[in-house]
Formats: structure tokens, sequence, C-alpha cells
């Protein structure tokens, strides 16, 4: 098969899966959730999110009606070639799983409020690209609701206000976001840089599965001190209380200007979609994500 | 946990007896409205224009369904609910005017919303937000739909449902949050954890 076929089909099929099927990992994680929730409001909404799951694989249909404003991830391997041909190949790719999966047509100009119907616009989808050594292509697809975009924050805290402020302001906005971004819901931080690389970072863990521990022992620790206070909180599933208010935590980092502590969080609802594929130039597919 | 089963139209009565925490199942006709469909039909109000539905007794959905043309009609085939609070500054009004006496949404709603409701006597009540597939198998049909125009997440759908749940009432018709009570508690357990932080 022609690779850009092929790389079309592969984008199509992430799209497909990303929407129907949650990652292992956040499933578990639901279940477990589930298992030690102890408000009883809060567990028949944790129970109509596990019915769900399981009803949406059974009949091939997307987890949620809202199936996003869709982002790929791309490691681009600089041995891959017709690179400059990807962007135009996931456009197309988006247009079909539109019209395939089907996909609910999610992009509007902001000045018309015209619907293009077909998922594609100006930037969208959003191509996010890394170049690496090797002659593959990996794709993330990532299509991410907008409840759970709305109620994202960036803050520009004061240095001396330092970690203290960090934890300071995600608390504050996991209870001010409240129900809204459908919780329980995977929180990224994002600490340092500017305000956009914070915001990327924060965006970025979201990427990661959420059972693997992290190597980095500052974040690590404080992603756990992060993980118990927001449960604390107990805003709960869809905030009418109860003990899931956040399923992770994920924290990341880049170096700070002396005079910026630039803080991100981005939420992510429990319909966490997210499907990854590794595309060699010889034609071999292997997801990465989900059995296929 | 009380389990109530309403069928449209629903009377004052039957959301009168309802409080914050109840579990609700309903059947007969929901219509979906968001952002755009809200100003719309305020517009037709202020305008005296006829509205393409009789909304009195129905329940109101805060939907942009996932749907599929079929070869006849249309498919649903997922039709969770959408953040509510965006609908925060219409609502009173759309109920008050309209007669709805249930709006189904996510995320709840604000004091304007809950002082309308307590007032008409309406309720507000929750669908677990991004179980789409669990609600479009309450869904029997779609029975129509308007203002295509507005594009599909915005129409007016109006939908045949059967034993529409769980909805947990998360504001009654007596002037209670349930999402105020939790946010009360949850600031007052923030206020907990930042004096952690002081010491």
């Amino acid at each position: 098969m022609n690779l850009e076929v092929l790389v079309e089909n592969v984008a199509v099929n992430l799209l497909k899966v990303a929407s129907v099927r949650l990652p292992e990992d956040v499933k578990e994680a639901l279940r477990k959730a589930y298992e030690n929730e102890r408000s009883q409001i809060a567990r028949t909404q944790l129970r109509a999110i596990l019915d769900n799951i399981r009803i949406s694989e059974e009949t091939d249909t997307p987890v949620c009606q809202d199936t996003g404003l869709i982002s790929f991830y791309l490691k681009a391997g600089s041995g891959f070639r017709d690179l400059d041909k990807v962007e135009g190949i996931l456009r197309e790719a988006v247009r079909r799983a539109t019209a395939e999966v089907p996909l609910r047509p999610n992009a509007l100009d902001p000045f018309t409020q015209k619907n293009t119907e077909d998922n594609t616009g100006r930037y969208v989808p959003y191509v996010h690209w890394r170049i690496v050594g090797g002659d593959f292509l990996e794709v993330t697809a990532f299509p991410k609701g907008g409840g759970s975009e709305n109620t994202c924050a960036l803050n520009m805290i004061s240095p001396s206000e330092g970690l203290k402020g960090l934890k300071r302001f995600v608390v504050e906005s996991v209870v001010k976001a409240g129900g809204m971004p459908c919780p329980p819901t995977i929180i990224g931080v994002g600490v340092g840089g500017g305000p956009n690389i914070a915001m990327e970072i924060a965006k970025l863990t979201l990427l990661e599965p959420i059972d693997r521990p992290n190597p980095n022992k500052a974040t690590a620790k404080l992603e756990k001190e992060l993980y118990r206070a927001i449960n604390k909180t107990g805003i709960g599933p869809m905030g009418l209380g109860g003990d899931s208010t956040t399923l992770a935590v994920k924290v990341d980092y880049a170096h700070r200007h002396p005079a910026s502590y630039p803080v991100a969080v981005a939420f992510q609802c429990w319909a966490a979609r997210r499907a990854t594929a590794r595309i060699g130039s010889n034609g071999e597919v292997e997801y990465l994500t989900h059995r296929t | 946990m009380e389990k109530t089963e309403l069928r449209t139209p629903i009377g004052e009565e039957d959301i009168r007896a309802l409080k914050i925490g109840d579990v609700v199942y309903v059947s007969g006709t929901l219509v979906t409205a968001r952002d755009a469909a809200h100003r719309r039909i305020l517009q037709y109000l202020k305008q005296g224009k006829k509205l393409p539905v009789m909304f009195d007794g129905l329940a109101l959905f805060h939907c942009g369904p996932l749907v599929k043309k079929a070869d006849v009609g249309w498919t649903v085939l997922a039709a969770g609910p959408t953040t509510s609070m965006r609908m925060e500054p219409l609502e009173g009004d759309i109920i008050r005017n309209l007669g709805i006496r249930l709006v189904i949404g996510k995320g709840g709603m604000g004091e304007r919303t809950q002082r309308a409701m307590k007032e008409f006597g309406a309720a507000y009540a929750v669908f677990t937000g991004g179980a789409g597939v669990l609600a479009a198998k309450r869904i029997k049909r779609v029975k129509h739909v308007t203002w295509l125009d507005l594009g599909i997440p915005e129409a007016l759908w109006i939908f045949e449902v059967e034993a529409f749940g769980p909805l947990i009432i998360g504001i009654d018709s007596h002037g209670n949050s349930l999402f105020e009570r939790v946010q009360a508690e949850a600031e007052r357990k923030k206020n907990e954890i930042f004096k952690e932080y002081q010491s």
C-alpha cells in the first residue's frame, strides 16, 4: 500500500479507536474509584460511567457525544518520507472519520459561528510535531471535549509565592471548576517556561498513561500531594459530592525566568480519549495504546 | 435516595415533591437546547414569533447530540449533557415563559435559575456527563428536529424517551442546591488545605 494512504487509514482508525474505547489505565482507575467511593450519589455516577464504557465498546459507538476538537501529537522520524504531506493527510483523515465513525462536527468560525461540518478549519486539526531520529511516524490522536477545556487555567504567580502558590492555584482551580469538567478528572499541571510553555507541558502530561510512576522525585512527590488535596475537597463525580474528584495528577516543569512562575492547569474529563500508533517507512503499523 | 418516575407533561405538584439528591427517571418528550437555541427562543418571544415546539410541562435537555442520518429520519448515537452553566444567564426567563418543569444537564446552575425554579415550580436534574451512549439507549426515537441552521449540536432535537436516567436532582423547587452545598463544603476543605501550606 502507498504510504500516504496508509497514514490516512491509520489516522482514521486512531480517531475511531480513541472515540470508542478508553485506554486500559483509565478504565482501571475508574473501576477503582467505584470500589472505593463512599457516597451513594457518587456511586450512581461512577456506575453510569462504567456502564457507558461497556456499552460503547459493545456497540462500537463513541463514548461521549462531544467527540471533541481534534489534535494530533506526532513523533516524526527524520527519515520518514513525505513529512511535508502529513498535515494534509491528517486533515483528510479527520474529514473521513467525521463521516465514518461518525464524529460530531465541532469546528466553528469564531466570527460567523458557522460550523464547517467536517471538523477541519483554521489550525484544526491542531498538529504538534516533535522530530526524532528513525524512519517511523508515531501518531497520537487526541480528541478533547469542550467541558474540560473550558476549565483549563493559567496563572503567572509571583515567584516569591513559589511552590505554595502553585499548590494553592491548582486546588483553587479544581474547586472553582466544580462539576463542569466532568469529574473524576485527570489533572495535568505545567510549571515554568512561559505561559504557552506551561500550558503545553500541562497538556502533554495528559498523553501519558496514568498508571506509570513519575521517575522525577520532586514532581512525583508534588503529584501525590496534589492528588490527596484535590480528592479531599469532596467535589466528587459530576460535582455532586464524593471521594472521587480526580483519578490522577500529572506534573511536569520547565526552567523559568527569574521574574516568572507560570502555572498551568489542564483538565481532562473522565472520558480521557487518546490512541497512538507507530507507522514504519516499510509499511509496518504497531498500535501502542490499544489492541486492534 | 428516593426514586421517582416522571412522565411528560410534568405537573407542578410532581416537581414540588422532589428534593435534592433524589433519583428520577423521566419518560415522554425531551427537547434539547444549547446556547444558540436559548438565545433564539428568547428572541422569538421578544418579537412575538411562534415557537416551533410547545414546551409546557416538558423537560429541556442541555445537549448537542451525536447523530447519524438514517434512511428515514435520524439515529441518535450519543446524547449526554453539556455544561449547563453556559445557559445560566438565559434559563430563568426560559423557565418562566415556556413552562418548562425539568431542566436536564450537567455541572449545576446558579442562583438566577434556582430562584426561577423556586418561583415557578421547576427542578434541575443531572445526567452523568460523558455517558452519551447510555443516554442514547433511552431515546426511543427522534420525533422532530428544527433550527438545523444553527448546526447539528445547537439545533432543537425533540426526543421521545423511556425511563431516561438515572437523573439526580441537583436543584429542587424549594430553593435548595446540591451544588451549592458541595461547593460550600469544598471551600471549607480548601481553607483547611491552605492552612497546612502556611505551616
